[in-house]
Formats: C-alpha cells, structure tokens, sequence
C-alpha cells in the first residue's frame, strides 16, 4: 500500500486518532456481523428458552426452501432489470448531453438532482403514480386497453419497483458516464471524423468501447445498488408482494427476522447476502479501481 | 552559524541497500559545501540525514557540537529550501516566512522585524500578502529562501533548488545565492546534480558515487586533480576524454599513436589517459595527436571537434576560426595529462 | 467539429426533454397532488395542474400531521432528519479524516490491520446485519436517541478513504518543510493539512447530508417511539394506511418536504456535490 516518504514519529498519537473510528466499527460493524454468521448457526425455539446448535442446517434448510429460492430468483430479475434499465437510459442521455456544445451544463443540471431523492420517496412517488385508483398512469394506460393493479398482478409489482428503482438511480450513472465521455480526447473523434465516421458510427465504435472500464463499474454498482439499497423501495411499496413476487433477498432478510422472529434463518440469509457483497466489492476493488480514472 | 561534522554516516535499507556508505565530511563554520554526483548517488539522503528528515543507521552526525542523531529536525535549527520550494499553498508569502517562527513562540514584533528584513534582502517585498500561486517561479524560490533566512539558522540546506527553474533564470538564482550566502556568513550545503552549478558556488565540492565519496576539494582540485575515473568523467563541460592507451617506456602508445610524455613517470602498461578537451593544442610540429573529424558543432565562441581514437570517443577545443580540414593535428602537454589505473580507475600520481 | 446533422441535432434535443420529463414528472405530479384538497383525488380525474391549497396543506402537515398515520406532525420529523443528517455527516468527516491521518502519516505496529478493519466496512451494510445491530443498539440503551440513529452510521469506509486517497497527493516537502519549521504532528494538521483538504471536506458533506437525511431502514428499526421518527422512514406510515385510502393531498405534502432539502442541496451546490461523487468512488 503507498504510503508517504516521511511520517511523523510519535507513538501513542496514530492509535488515540483512530481508536473512534475503530471502535465504532468494531461495535456496530464487526461485533455484530460476527454475531449474525454465529446466529445462522442456532436454532432458537419460539420463546425463546432453548438454543441449539444446528450448524449448516440452517443454510440447507434455506437453500431448499422454495420461497428462498423464489426470492433469488427475484432478486436477479429484479437486479438485471434494473441495472439495464437505468445503465440504458442514462447513456443515452449522457451521450446526448456529450453531444451539445453548449448549455451541458444546464442540461446536468436537471437531470441530476434524483440522486438527491431517498429510495423510499421514489417508491412512494411511483406507487402514487400507478396506483390502481387515483393514479395517473393506470389511467392512461387503461385508455391503451391495459389494466394495471400492481397489488394483485405480480408482473406489474415487479414493473413498478423497477421503475421506481431504476428513476432514482438514472441521475448517478448519467454523472459517471457522461464523464466517461467527456473523457475521451476530442482529437481521437477528429481523427475518426476524417476517417469517414459519422457521429453514430463514433458512438458505437470509439466512445463505447473506451467507456467500458466506467460501464464495467457502473454494472458492479449498480447490482449492489439493486441488491441492497432498494430495501426502503420494496418496504415502502409492495411488500415483498403480491404472492412474494417482489421479495428480493435483502427485503426476506427483514420480513422473516423482525416479523416472523425466524432469527437462524434470518441470519442464514444474512450470511449469504454478506458472501455476496464481498464477492462483489472484491471485484469492485480488483478488477475496476485499476482501470477508472477521472 | 557552525560547523557540521559527519563521521562514518551510513543509510542502509531493509534489504541491504546502502544509500549512504561511510560518509565523513567536516564543513567549516560559514563554509559552502555543494554535495554533487548524479541521481541515486546519495546526495539527497545525505542532505535529508543533516535535517533529520531520513534517520542514521550509522555514524555520527553533529551540527556545531551536538550529536544530532536523534534530535527532531524543528530542533536542530537549521533551514532548508526544497526542489518543489513547498511553500503552504494557503497562507500568504508573510504568512509562510513566519510560520517557523510562530511555532517556536517569537514575538509578534520580531517576527515582523524578521520578515521585513528578509524580504527586503530577497526583493520580495512587494509580494508579501499574495499567495504562492501567484507569483513566478523565480519568486517563489525567493520565498523559500526568506523562509530559511528569516530563522537565522546554524545552517542552510539546499536541495537541489534550481532545478525547476529554466536555465537563465538559473544562472541568475545561483549568483544570489552565492551573494546572500557570502553576506550572512550561514553554512550552507547545497546538493545539485549539475556539474556546474557546483562548481560555481562551493567553498569546496564532495562528489559523491553511489553513496560513497569520491573526492573532496576545491573547485580547482576536483577540476585539476581528479581523484578518479569517476570524478574526471563527471566534473567539466565538455567531460574529460578518458581513453584506453598503454605505457611503454618513455611514450605513450594510443592505437597507432605515439606521444611523449616528457619528464612524467608512469607505470608500465595499459593505462587509462585522461585530458581534457582544451589541453589538446593545434600543432604542426612535434605533433602526435592525428584526429579525423567525424563532425564539428560551432559554438561561436570556439569549436568542438568530435572524433575517435581507437574506436573511442574524443572531444578537441578549436579556435572559432579555425578552418574545416580532413585531419587536425595536436599535442598534449605531458603536465597536462591525467593517468588512471586502468581497471580501478583511481588517479595515478 | 463543423458537422451538419439536423435530424441528429433534433433527436438529441429531444431525448433531453423527453429525459428531463421523465425524470421530472413524479415529482411534479407530487407537487400538483399535493395543492389540492382530498376531493381532487375521489373524482376520477387525476389533477395535472397544481390546485390551490398549497398553504393549506402545508400547514396542516406541519403542524398536526395525519392523526390516522401514527405519525407525528411533520415539522417535528423535519428536525428530527436535520438532526440525524448534521450529525452524520459531521461525525462522519471528523472521524474519517482523523483515522485517515493516522494511516497515512504515521507508521505504527497494525498500521494494515487497522486499514483493513476500516476497509470490511464497506462489505457489511446494515441490511446484512439489521438484527444483531439492533441487539447491540437495543443493549446499549440507545433506541430512540439521535445519538443511536447517527453514531452506528458514521464508521464506514468512503470517506476514510476519499482524504487517504487525498492526503496522499499532498506534497511530501510541505510536510517535511512543516517539520523543518517547526510543526508537529497536531499542528501540521490543524494548519496546513486542514485548510488544503477544505475542498474536500466540503464536497464530501454534501454527499453524506444526502446520505444521512435519506436513511430509511435503521431509523425505521430503532425508533419505537413517535417523536423520534425521521421524514423519509415517516412517509411510509402516511402512505400506507390500511384501512381508508391515504390522504394523498396531505401525503404528496410530507413527500414534497421530505425530498426537498437534499434536493435544494444538490442543486445549489451541484459542482461539489459531483466532486464528491466521481471523489468517493475511486
């Protein structure tokens, strides 16, 4: 790890500097994740008196539980959908907002203030669109001969929450990618103009290629984004429903914990979506911090 | 003001790596040592070592007569002037002459006192509340050199100040160092890589090798006299010709060349020849040295001949207006050659 | 480049408004509902234009909130977020750049493994512990308190390491010329590595006020009790009325207020707040 050439020598002052964020962490981070992955391994009785020690039993027990495996499923469906929705559309409004010469400034402007917006708000601000009785969108909607009640069909659950998902996160992929952009050195566009390609023919074949690092990144966090900051979207809005249809993995952690007091199996799913994040950061850190550079 | 003395002072590494070997040097109180040699010699280290910047793994080092080993640099009361000046961005020019002054708890007067003083020495007064990055590279370095002067320290420590600064401006710079330095009478020891500036400004030059020294003395000395291949090759523009030739008898044999060598007792044997490009005159008679010119760069002030002598590479001095020809023809002063040990590279005689 | 492409030109111009509405458009329609009186909303037709109740409205949630919600009154919740987001983002950046300091400008035995400690961080958000968290919040006493809706929150990774990652760009002879000069470790900070990292500080509380206003799940787990509930983790109980439709002038009311001073953040200090982003992600 660089480090500086030269450092101070006192002794006692480093440890006094870190020992808040160190124990911070070590009491509301470390202590009680070591405590979720010792819980996966317990069963506890209803009320409580009895604790045993299961071991993996918790795990296999979840891993052929077909609600469990319906929830991954969900989660990657929901993940996927996302990550593509939004990646798409802020793309193709940093590759138009890229293409202005002027007032790039101002076109940022509006279109990146939802980063500012929690993701609960954006569940509210959708439901209230779609919602079956006052909302705007089922009304129009209805006029093109579709029905939309998100709280009995599933499919249209699983629309909504990506929608609502995916609106909030357009603003922070738009900044990445649009810097991305405005990174590519002007003469290598010059140098591809003369060769004979016009400007779409440049998008595809010289800015996408070389965005690639930033949109490698931006698939990575994103798929985090989707797998756990939308929690607040899901509670908010469907509740895991209709018929579990939108009970991603991170919400099941909660609903079978907290209100079906389940804590082994709880933990268990803890555990496994704990594997995941680091699954994900470690690729985060290896293979895209090398290659982004602003 | 005092004297610095290092005795045996060595850098090592984990690892092994010796940065610094044995390295003992007397500077004189008042005295300016230029440290020179080029890049990973250890001049830097050495230098660092003094400030209290890199600790000593070995050896003694002591300002005035105090073993200064483990004290921390603020206490050591010297000044140094950095390559990259590292002037505080965010304070004001009076503000960053004063700092040092400030933390060891000087009146508010004094401090001004000071900084008048200072900046009047260096001309900057006129710049005293801008920032940094307002002024020019040349003021800046000024700025730098105030915030030495205004602590009037035991010693000055220059790290390689000039070298981010273009060549005029480097001429300049360095007669108002040497001026400045003359006028406080403060000790200084300045590290360059560059041949020349070293020689212009020292009292007396240390050259260092890979972390070893290589010679000390005088200008005049090290250019006269030097000690080593090393030393020979390093000091003087053009480098000295260092060329392989053998001694037999009374002569000295070059490739098909013969020269005399006069009243000089060499060694028998190969021999590495040394001398410098405007000890070779023009000559008619008595003439040894027969160059074929492969090319000629004009100067205007003179003309540098560039040939080979058995296959090794020669550079001649020639008057500015000396014809073209195919051959020119020289002599060399037998006083005037240098001789070295043609496999350690030490100076014979 | 000199290139004539009108149809281009006009698709361009056209996706940005076409994306600029659709980025928009909740929220506005959220604005509308709320300047309406609750009637708006059993007619059947969906207002686009904002009403006139927009005082009215406002003043009701701020004063007495929706009785019916379990949730208090909305200037309460407003100071409650204020409070936690201050908090975070202030506790944050303090320990942060402190703990930063420590790595890079000293060397000291389990230097790496306090690095490393700092660093796991980032791989344990809350939703991946929620109930031992909880347990440890709940045993020490510190449910409902701003300082257990803010202090497990300030520990985490990004801005340790956005003022490494800075710091160790600063210039190693300002450090040395400061030591030369007299400065020891405390004062080299509080005098020059402060003000040089003054940029950064700013910009990297924008991001976190962001992040600590719009906190949802943590506020939601420890506040049982009414008067510590945050706006965003409140509008939630506001919308989801089970028994009766939900006051949808009053709730798009809480909405608008809940999203507004983050909002107003990003757009009024939009250059930093997009340093602060592209900073902390490398």
């Amino acid at each position: 790890m660089s480090t500086k050439r030269n450092t101070f020598p006192n002794f006692w002052l480093p440890y006094v500097l870190l020992t808040p964020q160190l124990a911070i962490t070590l009491v509301f981070f470390i202590w009680p994740a070591s405590q979720a992955v010792w819980q996966s391994f317990l069963r506890e009785d209803a009320f409580g008196f009895a604790t045993k020690l299961i071991w993996f039993e918790n795990y296999s027990q979840i891993f052929s539980d077909p609600n469990y495996l319906n929830s991954a499923k969900v989660s990657v469906v929901f993940a996927v959908s996302v990550t593509a929705l939004s990646m798409g559309i802020s793309l193709m409004l940093a590759a138009a907002v890229d293409r202005l010469i002027r007032a790039s400034n101002f076109y940022t402007s509006l279109l990146v203030w939802p980063y500012a917006i929690a993701p609960a708000i954006a569940g509210v601000l959708w439901w209230f669109l779609f919602n079956p009785t006052i909302g705007i969108l089922p009304y129009a909607l209805k006029m093109a001969g579709i029905d939309w009640n998100h709280i009995v069909n599933s499919n249209q659950a699983m629309v909504l929450v990506v929608i609502a998902a995916s609106w909030k996160q357009i603003s922070y992929n738009f900044l990445f990618f649009l810097a991305g952009l405005q990174s590519i050195p002007k003469s290598m566009m010059e140098a591809a103009a003369i060769d004979g390609a016009g400007p779409l023919k440049r998008f595809w074949t010289i800015s996408l290629p070389l965005l690639s690092p930033t949109t490698f990144f931006l698939i990575v966090i994103n798929i985090v984004y989707s797998m756990f900051d939308t929690f607040p979207v899901i509670h908010a809005t469907t509740e895991g429903g209709p018929a579990q249809s939108t009970n991603i993995l991170v919400y099941k952690v909660f609903v079978d914990g907290f209100i079906g007091l389940n804590l082994g199996s709880s933990a268990a799913q803890s555990v496994v979506l704990m594997a995941l994040v680091i699954a994900l950061t470690v690729i985060q850190f290896r293979y895209v911090e090398r290659r982004v550079h602003y | 003001m005092a004297a610095i003395g290092l005795s045996n002072v060595s850098k090592s590494y984990p690892g092994g790596t010796m940065a610094v070997d044995g390295v003992s040097l007397l500077v004189a109180d008042g005295e300016f040592i230029v440290l020179v040699g080029p890049s990973g010699c250890g001049k830097s280290t050495l230098l660092r070592m003094v400030a209290g910047l890199e600790t000593v793994t070995g050896g003694e080092i002591r300002i005035g007569d105090r073993l200064v080993n483990k004290v921390e640099p603020a206490d050591r009361d010297i000044a140094m002037v950095f390559q990259n000046y590292a002037l505080y961005p965010h304070m004001s020019v009076r503000q960053n002459m004063a700092y040092g002054l400030k933390n060891r708890g000087t009146d508010k007067t004094e401090i001004a006192r000071r900084v008048t003083e200072a900046s009047g020495i260096l001309q900057i007064s006129e710049y005293l509340d801008r920032k940094p990055r307002q002024l020019s590279g040349g003021q800046r370095q000024r700025v730098a050199m105030g915030r030495a002067i205004v602590r009037d320290p035991k010693a000055f420590l220059f790290d390689e100040p000039l070298s981010n600064l273009d060549a005029k401006l480097r001429v300049e710079m360095r007669g108002e160092i040497r001026l400045l330095q003359r006028r406080l009478g403060t000790t200084a020891i300045y590290v360059t890589h560059d041949q020349l500036e070293a020689m212009t400004l020292a009292d007396r030059l240390v050259v260092l090798n890979k972390g070893k020294i290589e010679q000390i003395g005088t200008p005049i000395e090290v250019y006269g006299k030097p000690q080593s291949v090393f030393v020979a090759s390093f000091i003087g523009s053009p480098a000295m010709n260092l060329i392989n030739a053998s001694v037999a008898g009374n002569e000295l044999r070059l490739g098909e060349m013969t020269l005399p060598l006069g009243e000089r007792v060499i060694p028998q044997g190969p021999v590495t020849l040394g001398f410098r490009a405007e000890d070779a005159k023009p000559a008619i008679s008595g003439a040894n040295l027969r160059l074929k010119a492969a090319y000629v760069e004009e100067l205007g002030s003179g003309k540098l001949l560039h040939s080979f002598v058995d296959g090794q590479r020669v550079v001649v001095w020639l008057a500015p207006d000396t014809q073209a020809q195919e051959i020119f023809t020289f002599s060399i002063d037998p006083s005037k050659m240098h001789f070295f040990d043609h496999s350690s590279g030490k100076r014979l005689t | 480049m000199v290139e004539n492409r009108p149809i281009l030109d006009f698709l361009t111009h056209a996706v940005l408004i076409i994306g600029i509405a659709f980025i928009a458009f909740p929220l506005y329609l959220a604005f509308v509902a709320s300047t309406h009186e609750q009637t708006a909303f059993t007619s059947g037709v969906i207002p686009v234009l904002p009403g006139n109740q927009l005082i009215e409205n406002y003043t009701i949630m701020l004063g007495t909130g929706i009785s019916t919600s379990g949730a208090p009154p909305l200037s309460l919740m407003l100071r409650n977020s204020l409070i936690m987001a201050l908090s975070i983002a202030f506790g944050k950046i303090i320990i942060s750049i402190l703990s930063a300091y420590a790595i890079v400008y000293f060397r000291f035995p389990f230097r790496m493994a306090a690095f490393w400690i700092i660093f796991i961080t980032l791989m344990l958000p809350v939703e991946v512990r929620i109930i031992p968290t909880f347990k440890v919040v709940a045993d020490l006493g510190m449910l409902n308190s701003y300082a257990g809706l803010s202090i497990p929150l300030i520990a985490s990774a990004t801005a340790t390491f956005l003022f490494r990652q800075f710091f160790l760009t600063v210039p190693e002879e300002l450090m040395e010329a400061a030591r030369v000069d007299g400065a020891g470790p405390l004062r080299f900070f509080r005098d020059i590595l402060l003000p040089l990292s003054r940029t950064n500080i700013a910009a990297l509380f924008v991001i976190l006020f962001i992040y600590g206003w719009n906190q949802y799940v943590w506020p939601l787990l420890i506040t049982t009790k009414v008067e510590y509930y945050t706006v965003v983790m409140g509008i939630k109980r506001m919308a989801a009325v089970s028994d009766a439709e939900p006051q949808w002038h009053l709730v798009m009311a809480a909405v608008v207020l809940a999203a507004l001073p983050p909002v107003l953040v990003v757009v009024f200090m939009q250059r930093l707040f997009i340093k602060g982003l592209t900073e902390t992600e490398k």
